[in-house]
């Protein structure tokens, strides 16, 4: 190997890469994975030996507990997803448009906030069950979602959108060609659909139903707020840290990431092989216009069904937000509206500060996420070096991690000195947070700057620097500018959801820098949920304004963006 | 304007050498042509000059400088890529002078040099245009002036003209041509276009999987073939595999292989070709260009005359493509029309003569003639 200026380049600028990654990706997951080998000071394997012939069973049934759930979630988002795909992308009838961009609008709720808005709607003393009690004189509420049904509400709610849209995009990548060609050896429609248009769909399927397994096992907010007596495995790891056991904590964190982790290598097991591709270009969207004028406006009024169940949420926060303390206590609905909560937020101190740590904090992180994200992926798409799948995987693995597992992780890595925190102990200080949240991001703009800069061909760098432009000066004004809005539209989302969560916030905030999420869930047990959905409120605006600024400043489809 | 001389040069990637054994020698001033089908090592040998790759052995020197390991923002080349490369955020103008600004020319100077740059090429207009905005041609001409602006020592340019229409095509290749003269810049040029090299070329470098087997002008390449590859490759040609029966001063008789009654052919003996080739005589094959045989209607006295019969005619408007069966063999023999109806005919029997000067004996390295 010739040791010339771009190799020492390449070492450089992957240095930083891999110490980063090491210390905070690496080192934690290991140091996790140390502490549930000890038990009572000495190195065994006594707390795995716990967790699958424990007496209770405790462990064991959280474990099969949050499998159950997450394929009762991949069931049933796929029941809604697929054929919302299907009628959006294939059929024509008015408001058609209109009616597939609403579909994403879960996204636009963060999940704790969202899990919230279903407590209000569905729950014992919700919105919905309450009315119809009352619209019908019924004895008692007709319905109310909690525990398990709770959980797969609003895990149905968010994640048939990952469905929705992977199928969407599959859809439209047939060529229609390929159906017309099965009419025409005289297969009927049933047939075409089940022998042609459905395997070239089963990529998309199959890649969706990994996702939102993943999604569900890792899943927090919905549990937390919803399960009541129903243990889900992320939820134990939780309370076994705040019992103070912390070995077993490690333990479950463990096998929490086993699970996840061979869904991920499965997943890009599954994405490397040779999938279905369709060899024609330029492929023209073919819908058939709805022509029945019943069916017509059967769909339209479903639509409109549909985009009013969506939004219920949404609207139960604002409504919420503009309930002031105190005035819904015993009644069933709430009867005072006003904007004191908003009014409280901005001027009383101690109710705006979780606000400004969140934005604070997320700042911090989504600032270090667009340094390290940048050269991370510049360094994995435009440059050779061994080991560099290592290093892919490496920025993958915090995304397959449970949240709560990289929150345990931290703890388990900086409750003491370490070199990679300076010597200094983290836990307890107003940086983990923001570490926490740069970690969980690293993916989300690793991926979203690697797909800008697969798309810049190396001719563009390779005339800059024919031209005389050294690399630094080449990087500056060649190549920042033009990945620069793939790269802030990832890292948008990132700032956005750093504001927003939840998991790690729990595990790991402190009470002078709490943020947001904690805040709303404090307000809640202190049954004040107008300033708690005034909260909700703020981050669904900030998603709001980032959206927008994607779509109109940087062409980027909301779609796209998640 | 420089010399550049490549000696020795191999590139390696793991395994698999895209280039060896490669020895070069570019004049200062001349119009120099990589040509050979994609994967020959042509663009690998332009990017060890441009400096994007470095060689894994050898040297290369630009006017005797060695510039071998010389990062390629230090080697003054202007180089015009086969999809252009201009940077997409910025203006004509901008890209124009992105050479320059890095280069820290003053603003004024600067812009007198962009706006000189954009004349000649023909796009004073365009300067604020987003470069989105352009046609392909278009492209290619700001491409051109961004490489030439810079008063490179080198042109290189790769395979610039791939990527446009035909009609297209013959414009920049005048254009191009054009800016070269005016410039006088030494110039090297790759492409598997082989009209594009013979009618731009001051010489040609013809290359196959890594090894470049003849430079010479167009004229040399197309007449004076090294090998049955570079005979192929260019234009089209009857290839015949022969061996050699007699060696007398003035003369070679060959006779073609594989056939059951003999068929002779008289080949001159050029001083300083027939002598080496003939040491490798299982592998040797006689070439002529088709348009070089003549279709006689009657038997002519002279050599290698044969008695044939039109197996096919194809009518190309100037030429008529017609191929006649000799014996077991098909020659392809290219007439010009003569306007004359029904001349040619499947069927007809004719003479065919292989005129003596034009035939030439070369060796085969690709395995079978075509």
């Amino acid at each position: 190997m010739i040791k010339n200026r771009d190799t020492r380049l390449t070492i450089w600028l992957l240095v930083p890469v891999v110490l980063v990654l090491v210390a905070y990706v690496l080192y934690p997951s290991l140091r996790t994975f140390i502490e549930s080998l000890q038990k009572d000071g000495a190195i065994s394997l006594g707390n795995y030996q716990d967790f699958f012939v424990q007496e209770s069973k405790t462990n064991l049934e959280a474990l099969w507990n949050s499998v159950y759930i997450s394929i009762l979630s991949v069931l049933v988002s796929a029941l809604i997803g697929i054929p919302l795909a299907f009628i959006f992308n294939r059929y024509d009838f008015p408001g058609r448009s209109f009616f597939s961009s609403a579909a994403i609008l879960p996204i636009v709720l963060p999940s704790l906030v969202g899990v919230m808005a279903f407590m209000f709607l569905y729950g014992e003393s919700g919105l919905i069950p309450n009315a119809i009690k009352d619209l019908f004189g019924l004895d008692k509420v007709p319905f109310k979602i909690g525990g398990i049904s709770g959980i797969l509400i609003v895990h149905a709610y968010t994640m048939y959108v990952y469905f929705y849209m992977t199928v969407s995009a599959a859809i439209n990548k047939i060529d229609p060609s390929l159906e017309e060609a099965a009419y025409n050896l005289g297969a009927n429609k049933f047939k075409v659909f089940w022998k042609v248009t459905f395997p070239l769909l089963t990529p998309a399927i199959v890649a969706a139903s990994l996702l939102v397994f993943m999604i569900s096992m890792a899943s927090f907010s919905a549990p937390f707020l919803l399960a009541g007596g129903y243990r889900v495995l992320s939820l134990q790891i939780y309370f076994s840290k705040i019992n103070g056991d912390m070995e077993i904590a490690a333990t479950q964190s463990v096998i929490l990431s086993i699970v996840s982790i061979s869904f991920l290598l499965f997943m890009r097991w599954y994405q490397n092989r040779k999938d279905y591709r369709m060899a024609s270009k330029g492929i023209g969207a073919h819908r058939s216009e709805v022509e029945n004028p019943f069916m017509k406006w059967v769909m339209v009024v479903t639509g409109i069904i549909g985009v009013i169940i969506l939004l219920l949420p949404h609207f139960t926060i604002l409504l919420l937000s503009l309930v002031p303390d105190g005035t819904w206590t015993f009644q069933t609905y709430p009867s005072v509206f006003n904007v004191e909560n908003y009014r409280l937020l901005f001027q009383d101190p101690n109710i705006f500060k979780p606000l400004r740590n969140s934005l604070l904090m997320a700042i911090i992180a989504t600032l270090a996420n667009l340094v390290f994200g940048v050269i991370a992926s510049y360094v994995l798409v435009k440059r050779k070096f061994v080991g560099k799948s290592f290093v892919d995987i490496l920025v993958m693995i915090p995304w397959a991690l449970p949240a709560t597992v990289i929150g345990m992780n931290l703890i388990f890595a900086f409750n003491e000195p370490s070199v990679f925190s300076f010597g200094q102990i983290l836990v307890g200080t107003f940086w983990i947070l923001p570490l926490a949240y740069f970690i969980r991001h690293i993916p989300l703009v690793v991926r979203s700057t690697n797909a800008v800069l697969e798309q810049l061909d190396d001719s563009i760098e390779e005339a800059a620097r024919n031209l005389g432009a050294k690399w630094f000066y080449t990087f500056r004004k060649v190549i920042l500018p033009i990945i620069m809005p793939g790269v802030l539209s990832g890292t948008l989302l990132a700032f956005i959801e750093s504001v927003g969560e939840f998991p790690t916030s729990v595990l790991l905030y402190t009470i002078s820098n709490r943020p947001i999420s904690i805040e709303i869930m404090n307000q809640l047990r202190m049954f004040n949920m107008g300033q708690a959905a005034a909260y909700g409120m703020i981050q669904i605006a900030l998603i709001v304004i980032v959206l927008f600024i994607s779509n109109k400043f940087f062409g980027i489809k909301a779609e796209k963006a998640l | 304007m420089a010399s550049i001389k490549i000696e020795n040069v191999q590139k390696a990637f793991g395994k698999t050498i895209a280039v060896d054994h490669l020895n070069l020698d570019i004049k200062e001033g001349e119009f120099f042509t990589f040509l050979g089908p994609s994967g020959c090592g042509k663009t690998t040998t332009l990017r060890m000059i441009a400096g994007f790759y470095y060689p894994t052995k050898g040297i290369v020197r630009f006017s005797g400088k060695d510039m071998t390991r010389v990062p390629p923002e230090k080697r003054n080349t202007g180089m015009v890529f086969q999809n252009y490369a201009l940077f997409p955020h910025m203006t004509v103008f901008e890209n124009v002078a992105f050479g320059l600004r890095v280069r820290k020319v003053s603003s004024s100077d600067l812009k007198r040099r962009v706006l000189d740059a954009l004349q000649k090429v023909r796009l004073e207009s365009y300067s604020d245009r987003q470069v989105s905005q352009l046609s392909g041609g278009q492209q290619q001409r700001v491409a051109l002036a961004r490489a030439l602006v810079i008063e490179p020592e080198i042109l290189l340019l790769d395979e610039p003209l791939s990527n446009l229409d035909a009609k297209l095509r013959d414009e920049m290749r005048v254009e191009i041509l054009r800016l070269q003269r005016d410039y006088k810049i030494t110039t090297i040029y790759v492409t598997h276009d082989q009209a594009e090299a013979l009618s731009m070329s001051d010489r040609i470098a013809v290359f196959n999987y890594g090894v470049c087997h003849q430079v010479g002008t167009p004229e040399e390449i197309y007449n004076q073939p090294a090998n049955d590859f570079v005979a192929s490759f260019i234009g089209e040609i009857n290839l015949l595999p022969v061996q050699v029966e007699n060696v007398q001063k003035e003369n070679l008789v060959v006779s073609l292989k594989n056939v059951e009654q003999p068929v002779r052919f008289h080949v001159q003996n050029k001083t300083g070709e027939g002598g080496p080739i003939l040491q490798t005589d299982n592998n040797l094959a006689i070439s002529i260009r088709p348009e070089a045989i003549r279709i006689l209607d009657v038997a002519e006295e002279g050599m290698n005359v044969f008695r044939g019969k039109i197996n096919s005619v194809q009518f190309f408007g100037s030429v008529v493509n017609v191929i006649v069966d000799v014996q077991s063999v098909s020659l392809r023999v290219d007439v010009f029309n003569t306007h004359e109806f029904g001349y040619f005919y499947q069927g007809k029997e004719v003479y065919v003569q292989l005129p003596e000067k034009q035939l030439r004996l070369i060796p085969v390295i690709s395995g079978g003639a075509p």
